[in-house]
């Protein structure tokens, strides 16, 4: 029980943000009306998604130096949750774009940039599907994935910014903390960065454990 | 240094000797960007001036990514296992990656100029600042075989090169190449230069983070 606290937290917090999420008071704003609630779930997916990637080119990076096989089977469900996570945040985004901006799928960089990071981590999916050794996919497809994510920053980091983008915090657009965020509504955001992100590491970690079994089973 | 400045251009100069004792992979790459120049323009059935700038610029930087992902996956299967090998007991695979990536920028720039005049000759030369244009083709020829030449000698290793060439490098040349089409679509209008320079710092940066990785993975990737 010592160790699995942070489980606990998790669901104490995701139930936190859900109900918050859907029963909350949130401010008015004109556009935006009561889909301002999906700020709730679709930042913090994205938010998830970033540090499940970065842990997983951190988990490359790790096995570069190591050679542990272990190593690089958590890069690989580190970054499958993360394909999931993006896979849902562009599900949420397309929701609230459809209501917010008028079509599902505006012709945005930042969406297009998510999009293009996807096929790269799809891309990273295969590449290993097409090696038989085990210690010669897991070396490879480390250095692809490292790789990946120093494309995947500028992707959705800096390229957005520089051209316009409808997003906010992009092409000279305010970012969200500046005037609709107010005391009540960070009170649920940022619970629900943990809670999410505690979300994808369980994930991972059951799917981890899994696999281990599983090379336990076939030896 | 100095002495793995010697080692660097030995092996640059082995890639182009390589190259020209194989003249057919050579002439074949660039019969492939003449022949694809002239299935678009076959296709468009356009006379000179007929395609809008954005067309016109769009279909020439896909025509080149197309010839850059097929002249540069073969930068490390053209080789026997054996052979590299050798190489590797020679030289550092630093080295090796920055000799390899240095001829592919060359073999990039006369692919893209030779496609560039077939393409203007064919389909109009529609540009207004032709000095901006092919400094953008420069800048392009080296992002492309920095971060080419490190996938090629990824999927080099795999089961199916030729997909996953394709498939591993389509997402990773996105950044460089959206940035690249902007800058080539300011020169195409003849905009002022001063538009260009954030654009370029961009490319400039995206092409340093490719070069960096390229020598800091390339190491862990040979052994395999």
């Amino acid at each position: 029980m010592k160790k699995n606290w942070w489980k606990v937290l998790s669901v104490l917090i995701l139930s936190y943000v859900i109900l918050k999420g859907l029963l909350g008071v949130v401010p008015r704003q004109p556009i935006l009306n009561e889909s301002i609630r999906n700020v709730y779930f679709h930042v913090p997916l994205w938010f998830g998604m970033t540090t499940l990637l970065l842990t997983s080119a951190i988990y490359s990076i790790r096995y570069l130096r190591s050679n542990r096989i272990g190593d690089d089977i958590v890069a690989v469900e580190f970054a499958n949750t993360g394909i999931m996570f993006g896979l849902l945040g562009c599900a949420t985004g397309s929701l609230w774009a459809n209501f917010t901006w008028g079509e599902p799928w505006p012709n945005d960089p930042k969406l297009n940039g998510a999009a293009v990071a996807m096929l790269m981590y799809i891309a990273y999916i295969i590449l290993r599907g097409s090696f038989d050794d085990e210690q010669r996919r897991a070396r490879i497809s480390a250095v692809y994935n490292i790789l990946a994510f120093a494309v995947f920053v500028p992707l959705i980091f800096i390229l957005p910014r520089l051209t316009d983008s409808l997003h906010p915090g992009n092409g000279g657009n305010p970012a969200f903390g500046k005037y609709d965020l107010d005391s009540r509504m960070k009170m649920v955001l940022y619970p629900a960065f943990i809670g999410f992100t505690l979300l994808g590491v369980w994930i991972t970690e059951l799917r981890v454990r899994m696999r281990r079994l599983q090379a336990t089973l076939d030896e | 240094m100095a002495e793995s400045v010697r080692q660097w251009g030995a092996l640059m100069r082995k890639e182009f000797l390589l190259e020209w004792r194989q003249r057919y992979a050579l002439n074949g790459m660039l019969l492939y960007i003449v022949g694809a120049v002239f299935v678009c323009y076959l296709s468009f059935n356009a006379r000179p001036g007929q395609l809008t700038p954005i067309v016109w610029n769009t279909l020439f930087w896909i025509i080149l990514l197309f010839t850059a992902i097929n002249a540069i996956a073969k930068s490390f299967v053209q080789e026997r296992a054996g052979r590299q090998l050798y190489y590797y007991t020679l030289a550092s695979p630093q080295q090796i990656i920055l000799a390899k990536i240095g001829y592919n920028t060359a073999l990039m720039l006369v692919l893209a100029l030779l496609g560039f005049s077939v393409y203007a000759f064919v389909l109009g030369n529609p540009v207004h600042d032709i000095p901006l244009y092919l400094l953008t083709l420069i800048l392009g020829a080296i992002g492309f075989a920095a971060s080419l030449t490190l996938v090629a000698g990824i999927a080099s290793k795999a089961e199916n090169p030729a997909t996953l060439m394709a498939v591993l490098s389509f997402p990773i040349i996105l950044p460089l190449l959206l940035m690249l089409l902007k800058i080539s679509k300011n020169a195409l209008d003849g905009l002022d230069r001063s538009v260009s320079w954030d654009e370029m710092g961009t490319v400039l940066a995206l092409d340093a983070i490719t070069l960096t990785l390229s020598w800091l993975l390339f190491p862990f990737l040979w052994r395999s």
